[in-house]
């Protein structure tokens, strides 16, 4: 019984001071309620609705239609065929460049390195129209290499090379971005251990760095590949839009869309309504990953605390 | 296989991490580097390793040059202050990785990390992660993951740094019996000079990118070469004062010291270890001081007083054993008398005298 006269002040204590710790972290009910619908309705507005709209309208008489408006022209099923060549070119460079930043920047000590950090970053400060004309600044044929490819009998703008290009620069900071916290709070011990243990640096980066860095590289990739395929406006610029050539998923929309007809219209929902599915995957497939990056980051830093 | 160090420099940016460093390790001795941080000895230990390059100077293994050698063809065991295991691979694939990444076939790797396992004392842990396990546990095992390459050296950086006070006695006290067992040359680096002390057969003390003092153990904790290295050994009182015709005046201490008969006086200063002053209850011989008892912690193995003497405001550390502490019956506040049995004094600039 001694210990209850005791504890019981304490205890007291103890809930007198998290209530007023909950009161100061609250405001009025009508603030909260406020603001809480206030987001639902944006979200409502701005979001959800467009989001289910575009499935509405692309099956809105039944799957078969919707399969058919897809399908029907070739000119749409070149569009997706350009996609699916595009990205993966794309995210297969930036993962190379991706790796290669953040090695060299987290590994490496040397001028210029925070400069380097931020320029990883400018794609994302430019609008992508902009980015377009920079490219057709440089290839187009008034630019510099113009003449040269011209002679040359390479075509860059209007064609493949020019799209991929582009779409590279657009997405040229997420795998570099989602590597360098990750590289950085591993740190290089282990590396070096493999060194100290014989390995070459091949050895070294395939058994040790990749995987300890595998779930964010795959971050960034998802990340990665859907703005790649999602990419309008550079595209847009240097493209030519030339119909069943140089067309990707997201121009070939805008043309649809803009076509007149109801067919062409249908047409661009489905499609749209494609490109929003992928869009969707890819928000779950980034929820599971940023839970296993930050499994790993959690348990890197756990080693490092009870070292 | 005998390890040995010439002239090393090492300079990075304006820090100069190593300056002309030589030291040789005898074959099949254990070596321990011991300094504060910055003294160089990690530094000195990663080139020693191939980890990375000097400046100048040469690293060789018996008569080989192994300076501009890789790590890979230096064949040395390295264990890093935080283990650095490798994190996604089991118990058992990071003592292997040594011998996979040298394709050596199934069964052997199978065999050798069966052995190294029981070695460490860590047979049962084979398909643990080393988020698993203990830091002693960790320890052990990057232990036996260096030792899977067969190395002709062992180097160990801070082994013990990462661990509970109870765990390194015990690994220490393991290790130093897995050398004699397996009789590789060895080097560790440390800053506990009581682990330095109780492992190593030679200590070399180092400071800032130089090399203070090196010997056995005994010699070096018995002549210190330097201040630094008195000073860097454990608790000591500093006296500062002259010496002059055969007497050292250390204010609060005044002693004879026939090492210096000369006229002319000069700076000094006088270290003495907490348990070479004696505590008694009256004045006895001409150099005892008059103090004041200010604090008494008789927990551990011996009582360690703290006085403090008015006369010349200084305040001195006093161990005492523990039935001297008992027979005393010192408590806070009492006027004492305290004396040292041995002073090591030290003029800049001349080596060490003893008394």
């Amino acid at each position: 019984m001694h210990s209850v006269p005791k504890h019981l002040p304490n205890a007291a204590a103890a809930s007198t001071g998290t209530l007023r710790g909950r009161a100061a972290q609250q405001d009025p009910w009508w603030i909260r309620w406020g603001l809480i619908s206030c987001s639902i309705a944006v979200l409502l507005v701005l979001v959800i609705l467009p989001v289910a709209n575009v499935f509405y309208h692309a099956f809105s008489h039944g799957p078969v239609v919707y399969w058919q408006n897809l399908t029907a022209d070739a000119e749409t099923w070149n569009a997706i065929r350009l996609t699916l060549l595009v990205a993966p070119v794309s995210v297969a460079l930036n993962v190379i460049f991706g790796v290669a930043a953040a090695w060299a920047i987290t590994r490496f000590r040397f001028p210029g390195r925070t400069l380097l950090t931020t320029i990883i970053d400018l794609p994302f400060a430019i609008s992508p129209v902009v980015a377009g004309l920079m490219f057709v600044l440089l290839f187009g044929a008034k630019g510099y290499f113009g003449p040269w490819l011209q002679a040359n009998h390479l075509q860059v703008l209007n064609a493949f090379p020019a799209i991929v290009m582009v779409t590279t620069f657009v997405t040229l900071p997420f795998v570099a971005r989602e590597l360098i916290p990750v590289m950085e709070a591993i740190g290089a011990d282990e590396e070096i251990a493999a060194i100290s243990l014989g390995a070459n640096g091949w050895q070294m980066f395939w058994r040790i760095t990749v995987p300890n860095i595998k779930w964010g590289l795959l971050y960034g990739v998802i990340l990665c590949n859907a703005r790649a395929m999602g990419e309008f406006g550079a595209v847009y610029v240097v493209s030519g839009r030339i119909i069943g050539k140089t067309e990707t998923m997201p121009i070939r929309v805008g043309t649809l869309f803009e076509g007149g007809t109801s067919a062409t219209y249908a047409s661009s929902f489905a499609l749209a309504s494609v490109l929003t599915m992928l869009a969707l995957v890819t928000l779950f497939i980034k929820i599971a990953l940023e839970r296993k990056t930050a499994a790993d980051l959690k348990e890197a830093a756990s080693i490092q605390q009870t070292e | 296989m005998s390890i040995v160090v010439k002239n090393l420099s090492k300079q990075f940016g304006s820090f100069k991490a190593l300056d002309d460093v030589s030291l040789e390790a005898q074959s099949g001795s254990l070596l321990a580097l011991l300094g504060p941080s910055g003294s160089g000895k990690t530094t000195l230990l990663r080139i020693i390793a191939g980890l990375e390059s000097a400046d100048r100077g040469s690293v060789l293994y018996e008569a080989e040059d192994v300076t501009h050698q890789s790590p890979k063809d230096r064949q040395v065991g390295f264990v890093f202050q935080h283990y650095a295991l490798f994190r996604h691979m089991s118990v058992f694939e990071n003592v292997a990785f040594g011998m996979r990444v040298r394709n050596r076939p199934g069964a052997e790797i199978k065999q050798r990390v069966q052995e190294l396992l029981h070695l460490v004392r860590l047979e049962g842990l084979a398909q643990r992660y080393p988020s698993q396990l203990s830091g002693g546990q960790r320890q052990r095992v990057a232990l036996a993951r260096a030792l899977a390459v067969q190395p002709r050296i062992l180097l160990l950086d801070e082994p013990f740094g990462a661990l509970d006070a109870k765990v390194r006695q015990e690994l220490r006290q393991w290790l130093r019996q897995l050398h004699d067992e397996i009789h590789l040359t060895t080097i560790f680096v440390t800053h506990d000079q009581e682990e330095a002390f109780e492992v190593a057969d030679r200590v070399v003390v180092m400071r800032g990118g130089h090399i203070e003092q090196s010997g056995s153990p005994q010699e070096v904790f018995d002549h210190p070469a330097t201040p630094f290295v008195m000073d860097f050994l454990g608790n000591v009182n500093v006296f500062h004062g002259r010496v002059e015709n055969g007497m050292a005046m250390l204010g609060a201490l005044n002693i004879a010291y026939p090492e210096y008969p000369h006229a002319e006086s000069r700076d000094a200063t006088a270290y003495v270890r907490p348990h070479e002053l004696d505590i008694e209850r009256f004045p006895f011989g001409t150099s005892s001081l008059e103090v004041r008892v200010t604090q008494v912690n008789p927990a551990g193995s011996v009582a360690k007083i703290r006085v403090f003497s008015e006369q010349f405001g200084l305040a001195l550390n006093v161990d005492l054993n523990l039935e001297r502490y008992i027979e005393l019956q010192l408590k806070p506040g009492d006027q004492v008398y305290v004396s040292a049995r041995r002073v090591r004094v030290f003029m800049p600039n001349a080596p060490e005298y003893s008394i």
